[in-house]
């Protein structure tokens, strides 16, 4: 039976957590995310027997979900940029060595201490690899409170399919705003043994490490090749994005997350006005569109990228485009959200009105 | 010696062997424990690591948890525990040992984990995670092996390094004005509610290593009565970053850390602080 609720972002990614059959999540204060650990304190064992622990910090928080992730567990844990910062080092290990967990990024505004309000700056961290050496994460960029909800089971798939880290890529928005969920049912608790897993070596079998570490450089060679091709594959298989009013379009707005619906609203008045624009988001930060954004740019006059930050995933948009047509790029910064008037004037002056 | 003599050497010993027969069945009296791997040990001669990996594989061994337990090896000379010992093992960031220890035993209460860390790692860059996993009294072991010295980077002053003590940079002696205090970890830790048996170990004689074996044996078996955090430390050497014979080494040890850090339960079960 369907359970529609009135949820805010941060409470329902909480719920959806529980309601997958989660097994631990480890995490520390910050805002705008706070609301995840506090549902989860307030509901999640009494209800599956889920560990909830508050760390020390999130360099604590991050390595309790290296070791739980190691036995093969549903492991997560969610901050927000500065506490995202902090795992880095985290996260590239968890990479490194192989393991699925969910890491959710509430983002707001930075650099620094910034503000508690909503960005999208964290971009080039996520998808660029915010840690040390070539690794990647398989990055899902919801728009909706209801995608917060269905990629938190998605997530845990993918991270298991490919043994790699997945993380949601929120905002402070997203987080903190009220919107009706369908909400999954609840499913049990797996209690399933990998053989990769450290639960204690089995008896007549080898032990089994968890480490990142290959001092022989022939060898971590190998283990980069190996991670490399892994994520080819990902990238031919787990693409994900939207395209809307794209087929007579002349004009197209990228954009990733809450602001994709903006751009959405914006497409919706140039057509008013008589200017045919489409938007394609990217839902999979990486795998990114490359090529479905290359296609679209044979028909089309101009492309406007519009983000929360001061122009991050441009550069791949514009990589995508390859100089077939200007790609232009409007965004506001530090925790302010732009308004459906502000890209329609934008894509005005920039596009529009310079190719007329 | 020369080759020739070598060999006449190595032959009238096997014959001697053989001649004997020692090597029987009911003569051995000490083997290397099945949990410690055949791999060659990659530490200095002397260095105390060696030591305090056989405990572990022999108390393993003996309470016959091979297949329940789980450790956490550390950044530092000890970073390859894990070729050392036939367990299952996750290899941590610098520093994050017991933070990592605690993921594992959060999802798996009933299982035995252990953490194996150095000075530099469990006392400088670890500080934070080492308190608060003690504090929050996490049900595993923390074997804490304390040299004075970071053994893997080739010598540098630790947290554990004595007032005067040279290293790569205190060439001139730590100067505790300026460089602070050694940190006395384990009586820091003893303080804390979380933390449930408190010891400091050596693994420098017979008499020091059946102690040692001993503490450990107690870390791993208090684990099942969920009272809290089992902290050993093992006061050791490092005689290559020391650079002295491994015997001067034992004998430096013995006349300057000792005196520091002296030898003996500080938290038992039954003798509270
Ligand atoms: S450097 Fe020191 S601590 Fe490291 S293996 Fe050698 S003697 Fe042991």
């Amino acid at each position: 039976m369907k359970e529609l609720r009135l949820m805010k972002g941060n409470e329902a990614l909480a719920e959806a957590a529980i309601r997958c059959g989660c097994d631990a999540y480890f995490g520390y204060p910050i805002t705008p995310q706070s609301e995840v650990l506090e549902y989860l304190s307030n509901e999640a064992e009494k209800r599956t027997g889920m560990v909830v622990l508050q760390a020390e910090s999130e360099v604590a928080s991050i390595n309790m979900v290296y070791g739980a992730a190691g036995t093969g567990k549903k492991v997560m844990t969610s901050s927000s940029s500065p506490g995202m910062s902090l795992m880095q080092e985290g996260i590239s290990y968890i990479a490194c060595a192989e393991l699925p967990c969910l890491l959710v990024n509430v983002m707001r505004g930075g650099p620094g201490l910034g503000t508690i309000q909503p960005s999208q700056g964290d971009y080039f961290q996520t998808v660029k690899g915010g840690g040390h050496g070539d690794y990647k994460l398989i990055v899902l960029a919801p728009s909706t409170v209801q995608e917060l909800v269905d990629f938190v089971d998605e997530s845990f798939k993918l991270a298991f399919k490919y043994k790699n880290p997945v993380m949601i890529l929120s905002d402070g928005a997203l987080g903190q705003m009220m919107e009706k969920v369908e909400l999954p049912e609840q499913k049990e608790r797996e209690n399933i043994e990998y053989d990769w897993a450290t639960t204690g070596k089995p008896k007549n079998k080898d032990r089994r490490v968890i480490t990142s570490l290959h001092i022989e450089p022939d060898k971590m060679e190998e283990i980069n090749i190996h991670l490399q091709k892994k994520y080819k594959t990902i990238e031919e298989n787990e693409l994900r994005y939207e395209k809307i009013m794209c087929d007579d379009a002349d004009y197209i707005i990228t954009a990733f997350g809450l602001v994709a619906r903006i751009a959405t609203k914006a497409a919706e008045m140039a057509r008013e006005k008589g200017i045919k624009v489409g938007v394609i988001r990217p839902i999979t930060l990486f795998p990114f569109p490359t090529k479905v954004i290359s296609e679209a740019a044979n028909n089309i006059q101009g492309i406007l990228d519009v983000e929360m930050n001061a122009g991050q995933m441009v550069e791949d948009v514009k990589i995508a485009v390859a100089g077939k047509v200007p790609v232009e790029f409007y965004g506001r910064m530090g925790g302010v959200v732009p308004t459906p008037d502000e890209i329609l004037e934008a894509l005005e002056k920039k596009l529009v009105g310079e190719l007329a | 010696m020369n080759e020739k003599n070598m060999i006449d050497e190595e032959r009238h010993y096997s014959q001697v062997i053989e001649e004997e027969s020692v090597c029987t069945a009911e003569n051995i009296v000490y083997e290397k424990p099945s949990v410690l791997l055949d791999t060659p040990m990659h530490y200095c001669p002397g260095c105390g690591h060696g030591v305090a990996h056989r405990l572990i594989a022999e108390v393993i061994e003996e309470l016959g948890i091979q297949n329940e337990t789980i450790g956490v090896a550390p950044v530092g000379c000890s970073v390859f525990a894990y070729n050392y010992l036939d367990i299952d093992m996750t290899e941590a960031a610098h520093g994050r040992a017991s933070a990592v220890a605690t993921g594992i035993k959060r999802v798996f209460p009933d299982k035995y984990v252990f953490s194996y860390q150095g000075d530099g790692d469990l006392a400088a860059i670890g500080t934070g995670e080492t308190i608060h996993t003690c504090n929050r009294g996490e049900n595993i072991l923390v074997v804490f092996i304390n040299n004075g010295i970071y053994g893997m980077t080739g010598g540098q002053m630790a947290p554990t390094t004595l007032p005067g003590m040279k290293s790569t940079t205190s060439p001139f002696g730590r100067d505790t004005q300026t460089m602070g205090a050694p940190i006395k970890m384990t009586e820091l830790i003893a303080n804390l509610p979380g933390t449930y048996y408190v010891t400091r170990q050596a693994v420098n004689t017979p008499v020091n290593v059946r102690k040692a074996k001993k503490a450990i044996m107690n870390g791993f078996k208090y684990q099942t009565l969920k009272k809290g955090l089992s902290f050993v430390e093992i006061v050791s050497n490092c005689p290559s970053n020391w650079k002295m014979t491994p015997r001067d080494a034992n004998k430096w040890m013995e006349d300057n850390m000792f005196p520091f850090y002296p030898l003996g339960d500080i938290k038992t079960p039954n003798k509270e602080n």
